[in-house]
């Protein structure tokens, strides 16, 4: 069957909520758990970074305390990077493709928002944050295993997947360069234990800990965590599994469907894959990660958009989505 | 009373379904005999656990997003359609009384529209006025001497009955543009089959899950001719129309793109449809949208829903629309008073479904007996969906009679009236256990070359105590109809 370019661009935007959504989640669950300094405090307002949202935040609340982030990030129905906007779009996104997906996955997406939607008006607590944060996380993950277990393999899954791996990558460098940027707090601590816990910080947040583990049995350094982030080809969240995936996925369109569009957005995954492969870590370490993390987020924002004008129509309005990277 | 119900067992043992005709006991002098496997399986529950299985089924529907929605103040309230979960049943015989009637119905109706919109033969032959047709809001002078397959017009018709106090089906109006609620006929049925498996058990119940194919089958006939695999689509009006799940709902039983305007262009009078791989051809379209909406061009220009030109594609026959452009004119409460007529005039039957006996006020003599028993009758504005601007005389204040006498003096050609029938009622859960609630049936027909009447159809069920207003938008609910197999009539 025909795929409607708005509804290709509505399975693309449904899968990076969803996978944005797991994103957020589990790095507020670390920052509450693991992201301390060696007072015990953590620093919320990296998170508002990370996101840049601090125009945003700041018009809202005076000061990055853990309430106000902690609310802005979850429940909070203005702000567009919230988990609660974020699968308020994602439902909205998976309720125009009802016809598309599977009933099993907007059975779950339209139980999952509401349940968080019930859950804002009440606060949680921060000792419950950790668990909320793990269930929306299950959420996320199960939306994930319904999705591979039942939607049906045409076009659509595609650029489900095309959404998902452009997600993944794209939160993978941010995470890196906020480590970079906030996390650290002088070129003196480099190798310290509170350096070393925060890159604990970050691979618990892409969920990489135990993987990096069995590669780096012994030693952390900004260069094994970087470099397994960055290039490490067995794991789920690194950016060049990543764009390997819509590098295939993008092959497979135009093959099986015979898809016209879309070489543009190939050349440039092309050129972004041979910039990853072609230098190591610590090339890229020495020559200024923030730089090269900004490189690869120019790439995958051209890849996006030759992607939408391939095949979502270029003079189509587009679909829900509220915030643009 | 605190005191509790001694025992449970005996559930129907107190239900009194009062002067009405009873949808699963029957009436006095007809017993619902069909039903008897039915009411003793029911009595056997406990209430308790049939109010369990009602919430199961609600919580179920609202999951799933079968809603529509509704508009408070500022926002889209997603709701469902309340259900009860005792279902309405009717015998094999009933039913294909009734589905003659419908196809017959259709039958004329499909006639009359053919005749407007060409020779007129009817107005000519003064059995319907023709300023009722041709000063009609919904009659379409783009569709005079245009041809359509099959000489069909209404492809997909609801036709609102109701029972009488003698158990009489009546036909109480025509939907002859965009019906809605099949989705629910067929949603349903699932959810009776998945919270009330035992009930159904060994009862021969047809099926009403073929719909979509069948549905399918006609878009696919009314395609335009030598195309080899005719591409189907579901206009629809987008996410914020009420009934959005319905769209969704029959898309997916076609297995069809939904559509909406702005995923539509008409390119030398053919449509097409915009996809991941560039524009692709369109033959049939299954429009869930109001003829003034179809095309800014040629209607509405204020409306951003429809598709620029997609009239001309269809007057030059390069794409099917159902239903036809036009239809509304045969969907008008004043042209329903003269369906019987039309039977008679193009088909030489007698109808097969009586209509409700009602008055057409614009002719003097029926504006007088409406003015004269205005407290009796039941008066409708023509031009009205919803249930809205209705007066029902008995129910009304001394006030609201003198602002309905107003209103039918001053326009009395917006009017038509009507006794009051006393609707059937069909047991229901209700907080106060189970109580006779009234109810009306809405069967749907489709036709493409031929006619197709699903076996069941929408129940409505009013659900406050003692209204006959069973509309969805004032605040009715809907019941499983269950259209037993053939054998013994």
């Amino acid at each position: 069957m025909n795929l409607l370019a708005r509804y290709a661009e509505c399975i693309f935007w449904m899968a990076r909520y969803m996978e944005r959504a797991e994103n957020l989640a589990r790095i507020l669950d670390v920052h509450e758990t693991f992201a301390r300094d060696t007072r015990g405090a953590t620093n919320w307002f990296s998170i508002v970074q990370l996101n840049a949202d601090e125009k945003d935040f700041f018009s809202r609340h005076d000061r990055p305390t853990a309430e106000a982030v902690i609310h802005y990030y979850m429940f909070d129905p203005q702000a567009p990077n919230s988990l609660l906007s974020m699968l308020r779009m994602a439902r909205e996104n998976a309720r125009t493709l009802r016809p598309w997906i599977s009933t099993e996955m907007w059975t779950q997406i339209n139980v999952f928002h509401k349940k968080l939607q019930e859950m804002s008006a009440r606060d949680v607590p921060m000792p419950n944050l950790s668990k909320v944060c793990t269930w929306i996380k299950e959420e996320c993950q199960t939306h994930t295993g319904i999705t591979e277990g039942t939607f049906y393999r045409d076009q659509g899954w595609y650029f489900y997947q095309l959404g998902k791996y452009i997600e993944r990558a794209d939160q993978t460098t941010r995470l890196l360069d906020i480590k970079y940027h906030t996390l650290l707090p002088s070129p003196m601590e480099v190798g310290s234990t509170l350096d070393i816990s925060q890159w604990m910080t970050v691979l618990r947040c892409t969920a990489g800990y135990h993987a990096f583990r069995r590669v780096y049995p012994r030693g952390m350094t900004p260069a094994t965590v970087a470099g397994f982030m960055l290039f490490n080809e067995g794991f789920p969240r690194s950016v060049v599994m990543c764009v390997r995936q819509i590098d295939g996925v993008l092959t497979r369109l135009r093959s099986r469907y015979e898809l016209r569009g879309g070489s543009a957005a190939m050349e440039r995954v092309d050129e972004l894959l041979a910039g990853l492969l072609s230098r190591p870590i610590e090339g890229v370490l020495r020559d200024g990660l923030h730089e090269y993390l900004d490189w690869i987020q120019l790439q995958m924002n051209g890849v996006t958009n030759e992607i939408g004008q391939a095949f979502f129509g270029l003079d189509a309005p587009l679909a829900v989505t509220e915030q643009s990277q | 009373m605190s005191v509790p119900e001694a025992k449970p067992t005996d559930l129907l043992s107190s239900y009194d379904p009062g002067p009405y005709h009873d949808e699963l006991f029957g009436g006095r002098d007809c017993p619902a005999d069909h039903a008897a496997l039915i009411r003793q399986r029911l009595s056997g529950l406990d209430f308790e656990e049939l109010r369990r299985r009602a919430q199961d089924a609600e919580r179920e529907l609202y999951n799933l997003g079968i809603t529509f929605l509704v508009y408070s103040d500022k926002e889209a309230v997603d709701r469902i359609l309340p259900f009860d979960i005792i279902p309405r049943v009717i015998s094999a015989a009933e039913w294909s009384h009734l589905e003659a009637g419908v196809k017959q119905r259709v039958a004329a109706l499909n006639l009359f529209l053919h005749d407007i919109y060409h020779d007129q033969k009817i107005l000519k032959d003064g059995v319907v006025p023709r300023d009722l047709v041709e000063r009609n809001a919904n009659f379409r002078p783009q569709m005079v001497g245009l041809d359509v397959p099959f000489d069909t017009y209404i492809h997909i018709m609801g036709t609102d009955l109701v029972r009488d106090r003698q158990g009489t089906f009546r036909v109480l109006e025509d939907n002859g543009r965009v019906p809605s609620g099949v989705s629910y006929v067929v949603e349903n049925r699932h959810m009776m089959q998945r919270v009330f498996p035992d009930l159904m058990q060994d009862i021969g119940i047809r099926p009403v899950d073929n719909y979509g194919h069948k549905l399918l089958e006609a878009m696919m006939e009314i395609a335009p001719q030598g195309v080899v695999d005719p591409q189907v689509v579901l206009l629809s009006p987008g996410s914020y129309n009420s009934a959005y799940f319905e769209h969704i709902f029959l898309a997916r039983e076609m297995g069809v793109p939904l559509v909406e305007g702005r995923d539509l262009v008409v390119e030398n009078d053919r449509v097409y449809m915009k996809t991941t791989n560039g524009l692709a051809p369109v033959h049939s379209i299954y429009r869930r949208l109001d003829d003034a909406f179809l095309d800014p061009r040629a209607f509405n220009p204020d409306s951003l829903l429809g598709v620029p030109g997609i009239l001309e594609a269809y007057r030059k026959g390069n794409v099917a629309l159902a239903n036809a452009i036009g239809t509304g004119v045969a969907d008008d409460k004043a042209v329903y008073c003269y369906v019987p007529r039309m039977i008679k005039y193009y088909l030489d039957q007698e109808p097969i479904i009586p209509n409700v006996d009602t008055r057409i006020c614009r002719e003097p003599d029926a504006l007088q007996y409406t003015l004269d028993h205005l407290a009796d009758l039941v008066v409708k504005p023509v031009g009205e969906a919803g249930g809205y601007g209705i007066t029902i005389g008995p129910r009304a204040s001394r006030a609201e009679l003198e602002e309905c006498r107003a209103k039918l003096l001053a326009d009395p050609a917006n009017y038509i009236s009507q006794p009051v029938v006393d609707l059937s009622v069909c047991p229901t859960v209700t907080d106060d256990g189970i109580e006779p609630r009234h109810v009306d049936l809405r069967p749907f027909a489709i036709t493409g070359r031929s006619t197709w009447v699903l076996p069941g159809g929408l129940s409505r069920v009013a659900l406050k105590k003692g209204t006959l207003i069973v509309n969805s938008s004032q605040g009715g609910g809907s019941k499983d109809t269950w259209v037993l197999e053939g054998g013994a009539a």
